[in-house]
């Protein structure tokens, strides 16, 4: 008899929680009535996301939700950036705080299903990579069996490692560190032997210091952080608009759409798959609920993909990062965005 | 013959010696130097030893300091600027960074134009708590109220607030500083009226809300009153506080928005988020401290009460709260509550925060009153029981004020910690001043890398801060100290 109450109690709140889940279904609607996007971002990672001195977010991630505020809302500039960590970012997106997170985050099976969330596509391929003193004469990362590996812990970068040296039949002793900054400072102090992050995180840390040349970031890629924006699980319009807009941002460099020629080429162009994503021919934001030139606006926030990742963290920054895995597919990378069809 | 001592002593002399110096390695800084640094071998080695250290200390960080850059766009130029006054290979502070960002760090990312408001709101603030924290040195009252009605002025200017409210200021603290003066029970009005005045400042909007919230506390006082008039005791206190909620969640906020049409009166409004740095440390710390005490007090008499549900209850919450970690309430309060409330609710993500450091300070703060509670004498409480004092009457005029005073050490030892316990809550993905915003700061390309400066500087900052606290707290057990010893 208590059984059976229980099992009443969990199964009401379940559907009670299933219906605050579908109260918060739409989230497009909800987007339009607050005339403001939410996005969580990182609290601040070199070339991702970073507050200038005015308090201006930029970075490779806020281009992504500005870009969605500019196909949503009309206005880039319409973003509340909820600055989330590590622990509280995927809460906030599920919970509501937040209408999308553009923060760096790894696309994995787990998050993915277990933790109720729809990934839009990746924007950025990266990698975890290796970093030594030169003088260590380390050139390669199966040479580092018995060294001493700052890593950040809670992250998947620690749960890698360990599973990398297990396959390689190495060993490590690990330095557990709980920020980038803090992980930097123990790399220098000669805490570690290796200092171990994501590859564009490596790269980053490696233009910082004083002096770079007496750094080496090994070749070996352990691990594949396919890092996307995510939305919540259910509500697949608004994901579609997400995954859509990240496209559109590809496909533009594809078809050497700028934000130079956007104008032009929306009224010129005539090849018919620009002239369909810009909303020259037909009427594609109608079936994302959104105007015709939902697109051309997310181009003309901040470029199209080639120019964000040119003005954030590519080769002519300090930062100074290849395109490599994150080039065209047309020149040999990943980036490959569906046909606008 | 006499036997007089005179008498029998052929000579005796009538002036004393001026007395003679004393010897050269008995007196001044070699006596003090012998007595306390080197008054045995052991002693002697111990003060080898930590001279060492210092040495070691000092000679270590002090070319650090001694090359400090504070004028550079990026750490970078720091560098180079070091490099080419101190040589190649020296290093040095990079303290550009703290005034490159400085706003930032005092502000986080309170909008520019308004950085006025939290400016004005911490100079009052001094004229709130002058008229009780130094209510018998006049002295001492003016000192500090002249110095934060200055700073705070002055920084008023320097951050560019608007000529009119320059003048409302100005004027502001004038008219309290002759209030203090001249009528010092009035001038506790406006310490009461403080807190919704600086909500009001801090996160702007129409003045009617604030003033809606105090109305509910009057309506409550005076059902209340009205209730204690009718004799009907405890049920007149259940009756005005019902009426007080059914105030604040039905008719007031209406009431307000009313009013806000007939006669506007709102600043901007600004989102918690936007709050940072030390803004942020002192708005959840001051609010943490100044409500914990009174909850604190309550909670430590209900634990001593002879009532079985009410002890229950407080000792309950206490332990409760005691047991777990501040970081877990931190957690609760910015996600498990997301679940619960239902959606599209929009609790204020401080106020959640400044709720559970309040409870949380509070239960530490009930056990150090309790200490004091049960360090008085038996006496006490039996000779406010045969002059026919009622409950409360005893409380406030013979246990509570011998009680706190005996806490005192352990009271401002809690606020201390409630104040720096304020950096956790970059937990939650708050921007306090040690951690979060010196992180964000450095996530531009530019100060990557400076990763002391911003700690000293803010652990500077906190030192300021929690030794003036510390040193008030020994100004006030001077103060009251009433014993003989």
């Amino acid at each position: 008899m208590r059984y059976t109450a229980f099992l009443a109690t969990v199964a009401a709140s379940a559907l009670t929680a299933g219906v605050a889940l579908a109260a918060e279904g739409d989230t497009l609607a909800q987007v339009k009535q607050r005339g403001v996007l939410n996005c969580g971002v990182n609290t601040g990672l070199v070339g991702f996301a970073a507050p200038d001195a005015n308090g201006n977010w930029s970075g490779f991630d806020i281009a992504v939700c500005k870009a969605v505020a500019a196909a949503v809302l009309g206005d880039p500039s319409k973003v509340k950036y909820v600055p989330t960590t590590g622990q509280t970012r995927f809460t906030a997106l599920t919970s509501g705080e937040v209408d999308l997170l553009a923060r760096n985050s790894t696309w994995t099976f787990q998050r993915d299903t277990d933790l109720k969330m729809d990934f839009a596509g990746v924007n950025y391929y990266d990698g975890q990579g290796f970093m030594v003193r030169k003088d260590l004469g380390v050139s390669s990362a199966t040479e580092l069996d018995g060294a001493t590996i700052c890593i950040q812990t809670g992250t998947s970068t620690e749960l890698n490692l360990a599973d990398w040296f297990k396959a390689n039949n190495m060993t490590y002793q690990p330095v557990n560190i709980d920020s980038n900054a803090e992980g930097e400072q123990q790399y220098m102090a000669g805490a570690c032997d290796a200092y171990t992050t994501d590859a564009s995180g490596l790269a980053a840390t490696r233009a910082a210091f004083a002096d770079p040349d007496n750094h080496v970031i090994l070749p070996e890629i352990i691990s594949k952080e396919p890092l996307a924006p995510a939305t919540r699980h259910g509500d697949n319009n608004w994901t579609d608009i997400v995954r859509w807009t990240l496209y559109a941002l590809i496909s533009a460099e594809e078809y050497g759409v700028t934000s130079a020629n956007l104008d032009e080429l929306s009224r010129s162009s005539t090849n018919p798959d620009v002239q369909r994503m810009l909303g020259a021919t037909d009427d594609y934001g109608a079936m994302l609920g959104l105007d015709k030139e939902w697109a051309k606006r997310a181009i003309a926030a901040s470029g199209n993909y080639g120019e964000i990742f040119a003005a954030n963290i590519g080769e002519q920054t300090p930062i100074g990062l290849p395109r490599g895995l994150n080039a065209l597919w047309t020149q040999g990378g990943l980036m490959y965005a569906m046909p606008f069809r | 013959m006499s036997e007089v001592h005179a008498e029998t002593v052929p000579f005796v002399r009538d002036t004393m010696l001026p007395s003679a110096a004393p010897p050269a390695r008995q007196s001044g800084v070699v006596l003090w130097l012998r007595e306390n640094l080197f008054s045995g071998p052991l002693n002697i080695l111990l003060t080898l030893a930590g001279l060492a250290a210092v040495w070691g200390i000092v000679s270590h960080l002090w070319p650090w300091f001694a090359h400090a850059v504070w004028n550079a766009s990026s750490i970078g130029e720091c560098r180079q600027i070091i490099a080419e006054r101190h040589g190649e290979g020296t290093t040095g502070a990079c303290f550009a960074i703290i005034r490159e960002r400085w706003n930032q760090f005092i502000f986080g990312f309170y909008p520019a134009e308004h950085y006025w408001r939290p400016t004005a709101v911490f100079g009052l603030m001094m004229f709130a708590v002058a008229p009780i924290l130094f209510s018998e040195s006049r002295r001492l009252r003016w000192t500090v109220l002249a110095v934060s009605a200055v700073t705070s002025f002055a920084a008023c200017v320097a951050l560019g607030a608007p000529d009119r409210v320059l003048l409302a200021v100005g004027a502001g603290f004038v008219a309290l500083a002759a209030l203090i003066e001249y009528a010092p029970r009035r001038a506790l009005a406006f310490s009461v009226l403080y807190p919704f005045l600086a909500v009001w400042m801090l996160w702007g909007g129409s003045i009617w809300s604030p003033i809606a919230v105090l109305a509910g506390f009057a309506l409550a006082l005076v059902v209340w009153r009205l209730g204690a008039r009718l004799g009907v005791g405890l049920l007149g206190l259940a009756l005005g506080v019902a009426a007080a909620v059914w105030w604040w969640a039905a008719l007031g906020p209406r009431v307000a928005a009313d009013l806000q049409g007939l006669m506007p009166l709102a600043l901007v409004p600004v989102e918690s988020r936007s709050f940072g740095g030390f803004l942020l440390a002192l708005t959840i710390g001051v609010s943490g401290i100044v409500m914990s005490l009174p909850l604190g007090i309550i909670l430590a008499l209900a634990r001593q009460s002879n009532l079985p549900v009410v002890r229950t209850l407080a000792v309950m919450f206490i332990e409760f709260i005691r047991g777990v970690p501040l970081i877990t309430l931190l957690f609760v309060a910015s996600i498990l509550l997301n679940y619960f409330l239902p959606p599209g609710t929009n609790f204020d993500i401080i106020l959640r925060v400044i709720i559970m450091v309040t409870l949380f300070a509070a239960a530490y703060m009930a056990e150090v009153i309790r200490g004091g509670l049960a360090a008085l004498p038996r006496g006490q409480y039996e000779g406010a029981d045969s002059l026919g004092l009622t409950y409360w009457q005893a409380q406030r005029l013979i246990i509570l004020p011998q009680a706190l005073k005996i806490s005192i050490p352990g009271i401002v030892g809690t606020f201390i910690g409630v104040f720096k316990d304020t950096t956790l809550v970059t937990f939650v993905g708050l921007f306090d001043p040690l951690k979060q915003m010196a992180d964000t700061i450095r996530a531009t390309f530019a100060w990557k890398g400076a990763y002391w400066e911003p700690y000293v500087f803010t652990g500077a900052i906190f030192f300021i801060l929690c030794f003036a606290m510390s040193r008030y707290a020994m100004y006030l057990e001077r103060r009251l100290k009433t014993d003989h010893r």
